[in-house]
């Protein structure tokens, strides 16, 4: 395997910055307190799953269309990343919920809608567990990976009619929203570090993946070999 | 096209024939969903008011969680006797053997919901007819809802027939992807049973706009699914 050093150590040193910035360079919100700087991990963590279930159907689709095995490998690391990203924003939401609106957790629209999006990854995951042979394996979890990918904005929309607590988004949402400045700045720092992350655990990830391909290839070959072995009458003389 | 709708057709034809011979699914699906129906006030020993604010959405999971019991032998029944290979033999486009199973499940579920609507309306003391306009919007989110939870239903089965574990997957796979139609459906259905009663316009342009996505995405990718 490629040591990728380099790339961790810039993201580590990112991340240190960033969690300095949200720590001691960003304001103190007025209303929230400290624990707001919690916002700096929260949003970015969310929007580093969502590109990697972006990259999960993208390399989906190219695998179908291709049939090329690394599409599989993108797919799968990228799931998997973006789960763990999504971990991230499920557990620290609860952390901010609870000084705040004074629960752990509410099932407004927001947060159910991002409990389903994980849920939905998990169970990509778990079926990848479960298809043996590596073509279908890769080709029934592409087809899983396209329609739940294509469910999001679905289950996103029809959540958010249905009901809606969380803060209405801050960037980009409407009048009265907005960010100070220099708390823009440090949220910008956060997710950038953050996609530093993404990209060295996806990178990682897929070589890993790859490496398992080998084996999967090799055992495969170990034990066809051991087959024809045994089909031969002669082996048995010789012994 | 027409070609695609003579194989569906065709497809659509030996399905039912197969249902309507040994009436498994029908009978299997509509018992579960009667004893969901009754556990639930059961365990909620609900009063008059509260079963009919439950109604709609016990209504949906009951029919959801039938759903997933139900297209389950979709696939699974082609396998005993290796039949798919015969199908993927045909000289049809994959999507037409898609689109018979979708349209067969869809029928099967449709159809146990409306012998087991009026049961509910009497269960759960909801008026469904004499009310002018109502029962045609109800067919309506009961179509929508149905086509949807069997387009994805069909193609997770599919799916899930590769899979070691099946019968626990396919739940597994399909109740995350139906959560927008769960809730477009409840919340479609208590608007229409309420008092005054409300068309669901949105809802029902969203339950459009699902089957429309779902649909299209099994055009498209759903023949990976059959080849061997």
């Amino acid at each position: 395997m490629k040591p990728n050093w380099m790339t961790t150590l810039i993201v580590a040193a990112l991340i240190g910055i960033a969690g300095y910035a949200a720590l001691f360079l960003a304001p103190t919100e007025r209303t929230m307190g400290l624990i707001q700087r919690i916002f700096y991990f929260h949003v970015p963590s969310a929007w580093a799953g969502f590109v990697a279930f972006f990259i999960t159907f993208i390399a989906s689709v190219a695998y179908l269309l291709r049939r090329a095995p690394k599409w599989d490998w993108l797919a799968v690391s990228s799931a998997e990343v973006g789960v763990a990203f999504f971990t991230v924003v499920l557990v620290t939401g609860p952390i901010w919920a609870k000084p705040v609106w004074g629960i752990w957790w509410t099932w407004d629209a927001r947060l159910t809608s991002t409990f389903v999006l994980w849920v939905l990854y998990l169970s990509y995951l778990l079926l990848r567990t479960l298809v043996a042979d590596a073509e279908r394996r890769a080709v029934v979890s592409a087809v899983f990976g396209i329609f739940a990918f294509l469910d999001v904005p679905l289950v996103y929309m029809s959540i958010r009619w249905w009901r809606t607590q969380h803060p209405q988004p801050v960037i980009a949402g409407g009048s009265g929203s907005g960010l100070d400045p220099q708390m823009w700045r440090v949220f910008l720092t956060c997710w950038a570090a953050l996609l530093g992350v993404l990209i060295v655990m996806l990178r990682q990830r897929y070589q890993l993946e790859s490496l398992r391909h080998t084996v999967e290839e090799m055992t495969v070959e170990a034990e066809r070999r051991n087959a024809d072995l045994e089909r031969i009458p002669s082996t048995q003389a010789v012994r | 096209m027409p070609n695609l709708t003579r194989a569906a057709t065709i497809i659509l034809g030996k399905e039912l024939r197969t249902e309507f011979r040994t009436r498994e699914l029908l009978s299997t699906t509509i018992v579960f969903v009667l004893m969901v129906v009754v556990l639930f006030s059961f365990t909620f020993d609900p009063s008059a008011s509260e079963s009919r604010r439950f109604g709609p959405g016990l209504l949906w999971i009951a029919f959801l969680f039938a759903g997933s019991l139900m297209l389950h032998p979709s696939f699974m029944r082609e396998q005993a006797n290796d039949t798919l290979a015969g199908l993927r033999l045909a000289p049809i486009e994959p999507f037409a053997i898609l689109t018979g199973k979708i349209l067969a499940n869809f029928l099967f579920l449709l159809l146990a919901e409306l012998l087991l609507l009026p049961v509910f309306a009497v269960l759960y003391d909801v008026r469904l007819t004499p009310v002018q306009g109502r029962l045609l919007p109800v067919m309506l989110v009961l179509i929508l809802g149905t086509l949807g939870l069997t387009t994805v239903g069909t193609v997770f089965s599919a799916v899930a027939s590769q899979a070691r574990m099946r019968e626990l997957l396919l739940p597994l796979l399909l109740l995350p992807v139906l959560t927008p139609v769960l809730i477009a459906s409840a919340e479609a259905t208590s608007g229409l049973l309420a008092d005054p009663p409300e068309l669901p316009r949105t809802w029902l342009a969203f339950l459009v706009a699902f089957d429309v996505v779902f649909l299209t995405a099994t055009w498209l990718f759903g023949e990976y699914l059959l080849e061997e």
